[in-house]
C-alpha cells in the first residue's frame, strides 16, 4: 500500500464558496479535507465567529481563534462585502464558476441581496447551494434566534440529559452546529451525485433541529408507540428494563464507564474481572455466578445495588488507565471517561497516526489538530494547510482568477467591499 | 408522476447492524438507492429486539428503533457461515456499487468476504468497514458499545455539572456522529470511482470521526494545555445561559442572552423589575460575575409561565428562548417539525403504524424520504433471489432446504 502522502483525495478540487459562520463551517471543512477547493468568503474585517474562543495562548484575537482554526483548516479565504452592489456582482462572478455554495445566514437574507438559490441558479444551473440553519428555510420557527442551547433543547436532547434534582443540561461544547454541518456535507454530496449523473443542481435545506433529533434514538418512538416519557434524568445511571444500572463510576483518578452484564461480550468475561476483585478481597460472593446466561429480567434492583457496591469499591482503588488496560487484556467492556488530555494521549489514536501538525508561520510554530478518520487502499484524507488569515487569498482569487486590476482592488478596498 | 430520486440505480449490499451502519443505508435508501440488508437467523440485527415495541409486545418485526433505521431497504435472510451463502453474497456484490459492514475487525475475512475476496468478483467495488477504533491498533479488538465509546471520546466528561459526576447521554451520542462521516466518505468514494474507474476499501474509525466534533475542546489542550470541564449549562460568552423551571411537571425553558441588547429586551418582557436595574447585572461581564444570583432570579420569574408562553414572548423580541421539548412535544406538538414532515407515519403489515424520521435536509428537486416501510425479517429473500439474481425455483428451494436461505 503506498504511503498516504502519495494517495490522491477522494474528491476533485471542486470549487466551494463557503459563506458560513461557526454554525456551518464544519461542512466545508469536511469537504476540503477530502480534496475540494473551499474558499471562505468573509465580510471585511473577518467572519464574526473568529471571535469565539478558546484562543491560541489565550490571546483574544480574530487571527488566533482555535475554534476558527479547527473548522476552517484547508480552506482559502477572501473578504467580500456582499451587502454592497459591487460585492454582489463579484460574488455572482465567483458563483458562475463554482460547484457548491454553503451558507448559514438567517433564511431570506441572501434572497434580499439577490443572491438566493433562485438568483444564482439562473447564472449557474449546475450550482448546488446548501443552507444550514436552526430550523430550515421555512416554517413557523424558521426565523427564531436559536444558539446551540436553544436548538439542543428544541430537538429533545437536553430533556433527557442531566441529574434528576437539577435542570436538564446540554453538552458543554456546541453540538447542534456540528451535527447539522456534518449531515449537510452528506446531503450536499448526494445532490452532487445526482448532478454528475446528468441531473441538475439543487438547493439543500438543512435543519439543525432535525439533525439533533436523529441523536435521540428512543425518545420519539417511546412516546409514539408506548406514550412513555423519560421524566427522570438518571445522571450517571441508566434506566431500562424497569431497573437502573450504574454506567459512570468514580475511580481513583476520575471516572470509568462500565455496566454490569454489558450485553453478551461483557457477561462472558465478568468472572475474569471478579477474579481480579477477589484477589483484593472484594466481590467474594460474586464468584461462581453464571453471568453468561443471566438475563436483565433476572436481576433485581437489590442484587444490582449489592454487586455495584462491590465493583465500585474495586474501581476506586485503581486509576482509569489501569482499569482500561486490564479490560483490554480481559476483553472486558469498560472504557475510561476521557478528558481532552486522555484523548490526546490515546495509544490507539497514536498507532493510527491520527494527530497532524499544521504550520502557522505567523505564530512561529505548528499546532496539533485531529486528523484522518479513515484509511483507504486508494485515497487519503488531506492534511493540507492551516485556516486562512483574513483576506489572505484576495489577490490570488480577485487578480489571478477574476482578472481585477490592482487599481480596481484598491478602489474596492477603499469602499470597504473587500 | 413520481419524482426521480437522487441515488436511483445505486446498489448497496448492507452487512451493517445495530444503529450506526443501518442509519447510513437508510439515508441511501431514502434517496432511492437499492439497499439489500443481509440478516441471518443465527444472528438477526440486534435492534430488532430492542424496545420500544409496538403495543409493548416483543417481536422481530415490532421495534420502533429498528423500524426507523431500516425503512427503504430489502431484508434477506442468508446464512453467511454456509459456503453456498458466500456464493449468493458474491452474486449480489458482482452487481453492487457499495458494500458496508460494521462487524468487528477480521469478521468479514473469516467469512471469506473481505475486500480482497470481493474485488475479485467486482474490481471497482467500494467497501467500507466502520468499527469502534478502526481495523488495527492496540485497542482495535476490545469489544465496546456506543454507550461507552462516548466516554472514550470525551463527550461524557463534557455533560453534567462541574461539582458532580458526569451525566450519561441516554442515547449513545457517538453512534450519531460516525454514520454521517460514513455517508460523506461513501458519496466521495463514488465520485472518485466516477472520475477514475477505481473502487477502494475504506477503514473508518468511529472514535476518530467523533473527536472532530469536539475539536476546539481538544485543541485547547494540544495548544494551551487546558483540560476543559463540563459546566452545566453555562457558556462563557453569555449570561443568562440556562434551563429554567416553568409551570407544569418537568417543564423547562432554555434562555440564552449573548449581548446587552438582548438583555434589555429580556428585562422588558419581565416587566423591568427592580432587581434588573442593579449594577450587578447591567453588562455581560457583570452578569457573568453574578451568574448564580441571576439564574435564581430568572428561575423565580419563569416559574409562573409555561415554556411555550416564554418562548413566544421572548422570540417575539429577538431573545433566544426555546422549550426543552420531550418526545411527546416533538411527535405531537412541534409545528416546525410538522411543517417539514420530519416524522413520517408509516404502516407495516405486522407492526402497524410507526414513525420513520426523514434525513434532516430537503433537496429542492429530488425526494428525501422513506420509500417504503422497514422490511420484516427475511421479507425479501425470495424477491432478491428470483427477481434480482434470476435464481431458478429449483435452486431457490434447494438453498432453503439446505438452510442457506430462510
Amino acid at each position: 500500500m503506498p504511503d498516504d502522502k502519495e494517495k490522491p483525495p477522494m474528491l476533485d478540487s471542486y470549487r466551494i464558496l463557503d459563506l458560513t459562520d461557526d454554525r456551518g463551517s464544519l461542512c466545508g471543512k469536511v469537504l476540503a479535507e477530502l480534496g475540494a477547493d473551499v474558499v471562505k468568503v468573509e465580510p471585511p474585517g473577518g467572519d464574526p465567529s473568529r471571535n469565539i474562543g478558546p484562543y491560541y495562548h489565550d490571546t483574544p484575537d480574530p487571527q488566533k481563534s482555535l475554534n476558527w482554526f479547527a473548522f476552517n483548516m484547508n480552506k482559502r479565504g477572501i473578504t467580500l462585502n456582499i451587502e454592497t452592489k459591487d460585492g454582489q456582482e463579484i460574488f455572482k462572478r465567483l458563483a458562475k464558476n463554482a460547484d457548491f455554495i454553503i451558507e448559514s445566514f438567517t433564511p431570506g437574507y441572501l434572497n434580499r441581496l439577490g443572491l438566493g438559490y433562485k438568483d444564482l441558479s439562473e447564472i449557474n444551473p449546475r450550482i448546488i447551494m446548501t443552507s444550514i440553519t436552526p430550523y430550515g428555510q421555512t416554517g413557523p420557527y424558521s426565523r427564531f434566534n436559536s444558539p446551540d442551547l436553544i436548538t439542543m433543547s428544541m430537538a429533545g436532547y437536553v430533556y433527557i440529559c442531566g441529574d434528576s434534582d437539577r435542570p436538564p443540561v446540554r453538552f458543554s461544547s456546541d453540538q447542534s452546529y456540528m451535527q447539522a454541518s456534518i449531515q449537510a456535507a452528506g446531503g450536499t454530496l448526494i445532490a452532487h451525485y445526482y448532478r454528475e449523473l446528468g441531473g441538475e443542481g439543487q438547493h439543500v435545506d438543512v435543519s439543525m433541529q432535525e439533525a439533533m433529533a436523529w441523536t435521540l434514538c428512543y425518545a420519539p418512538h417511546d412516546w409514539y408507540l408506548l406514550k412513555a416519557l423519560h421524566h427522570t434524568r438518571e445522571g450517571s445511571r441508566w434506566k431500562r428494563f424497569g431497573v437502573t444500572y450504574r454506567l459512570i463510576w468514580p475511580c481513583k483518578d476520575g471516572y470509568v464507564c462500565y455496566r454490569l452484564l454489558m450485553a453478551q461480550p461483557g457477561a462472558n468475561v465478568m468472572n475474569e474481572m471478579i477474579g481480579s476483585m477477589n484477589k483484593e478481597g472484594l466481590g467474594l460472593d460474586m464468584k461462581g455466578i453464571d453471568w453468561g446466561t443471566m438475563g436483565f429480567d433476572q436481576m433485581s434492583q437489590e442484587n444490582i445495588n449489592h454487586w455495584e457496591d462491590q465493583v465500585g469499591q474495586y474501581f476506586l482503588r485503581h486509576t482509569k488507565r489501569e482499569l482500561h488496560e486490564e479490560a483490554v487484556r480481559q476483553r472486558n467492556v469498560l472504557q475510561p471517561v476521557n478528558t481532552s488530555k486522555d484523548i490526546y494521549e490515546s495509544p490507539q489514536l497514536a498507532a493510527r497516526d491520527f494527530w497532524v501538525e499544521l504550520e502557522h508561520p505567523e505564530l512561529g510554530e505548528s499546532i496539533t489538530y485531529p486528523g484522518p478518520y479513515f484509511k483507504s487502499t486508494e485515497t487519503a484524507w488531506q492534511k493540507g494547510h492551516r485556516a486562512p488569515l483574513i483576506g489572505e487569498h484576495n489577490e490570488e482569487i480577485y487578480e489571478k482568477e477574476l482578472g481585477l486590476s490592482k487599481e480596481e482592488l484598491s478602489i474596492l478596498k477603499r469602499e470597504k467591499v473587500i | 408522476m413520481k419524482k426521480r430520486c437522487a441515488l436511483e440505480g445505486l446498489k448497496v449490499v448492507d452487512f451493517s447492524w445495530i444503529f450506526t451502519g443501518p442509519m447510513v443505508t437508510k439515508y441511501l435508501g431514502d434517496h432511492g438507492a437499492e439497499v439489500i440488508k443481509i440478516e441471518s437467523a443465527v444472528r438477526p440485527d440486534g435492534t430488532r429486539l430492542m424496545t420500544p415495541f409496538a403495543g409493548g409486545e416483543m417481536g422481530l418485526n415490532r421495534s420502533g428503533v429498528y423500524a426507523n433505521y431500516n425503512a427503504s431497504k430489502y431484508s434477506m435472510n442468508l446464512n453467511l457461515r454456509e459456503a453456498r451463502g458466500e456464493e449468493v453474497v458474491k452474486k449480489l456484490v458482482k452487481r453492487a456499487d457499495i458494500v458496508l459492514e460494521t462487524f468487528g475487525p477480521g469478521v468479514m475475512g473469516r467469512l471469506g468476504l473481505d475486500y480482497d475476496n470481493l474485488r475479485q468478483v467486482k474490481p471497482d467495488i467500494i467497501m467500507l468497514s466502520m468499527s469502534m477504533f478502526g481495523q488495527y491498533g492496540p485497542y482495535a479488538n476490545q469489544p465496546t458499545f456506543g454507550q461507552l465509546l462516548q466516554a472514550t471520546n470525551g463527550f461524557v466528561h463534557l455533560l453534567g455539572w462541574p461539582d458532580r459526576s458526569p451525566a450519561l447521554p441516554v442515547a449513545a451520542y457517538t453512534d450519531y456522529i460516525a454514520p454521517w462521516y460514513v455517508l460523506v466518505a461513501l458519496m466521495a468514494a463514488l465520485d472518485y470511482r466516477r472520475r477514475t474507474g477505481k473502487g477502494q476499501y475504506v477503514d473508518l474509525a468511529m472514535q476518530e470521526a467523533s473527536v472532530h466534533l469536539a475539536s476546539p475542546v481538544v485543541m485547547d489542550y494540544t495548544v494551551n494545555g487546558r483540560i476543559q470541564n463540563r459546566m452545566g449549562n453555562r457558556n462563557p460568552g453569555a449570561a443568562p445561559h440556562g434551563v429554567y423551571p416553568c409551570k407544569g411537571r418537568e417543564r423547562w425553558c432554555a434562555i440564552a442572552v449573548f449581548n446587552d441588547k438582548e438583555w434589555q429586551s429580556l428585562c422588558k418582557v419581565m416587566g423591568n423589575p427592580e432587581w434588573t436595574k442593579s449594577s450587578k447585572f447591567d453588562t455581560l461581564l457583570h452578569r457573568t460575575e453574578n451568574i448564580e444570583e441571576l439564574d435564581k432570579l430568572i428561575g423565580a420569574w419563569t416559574r409562573s409561565y409555561t415554556p411555550e408562553e416564554l418562548m413566544v414572548k421572548l422570540q417575539a423580541v429577538g431573545v433566544a428562548a426555546g422549550v426543552v421539548q420531550t418526545g411527546e412535544d416533538l411527535v405531537d406538538h412541534d409545528p416546525q417539525l410538522r411543517h417539514r414532515r420530519h416524522f413520517v407515519e408509516m404502516e407495516h403489515a405486522e407492526m402497524g403504524k410507526h414513525l420513520t424520521e426523514r434525513p434532516p435536509y430537503r433537496l429542492s428537486k429530488t425526494p428525501s424520504e422513506p420509500q417504503r416501510p422497514f422490511p420484516s425479517f427475511g421479507e425479501h429473500t425470495e424477491y432478491v433471489c428470483k427477481e434480482i439474481l434470476d435464481m431458478g425455483d429449483e435452486e431457490f428451494a434447494e438453498l432453503i432446504g439446505a438452510g442457506v436461505l430462510a
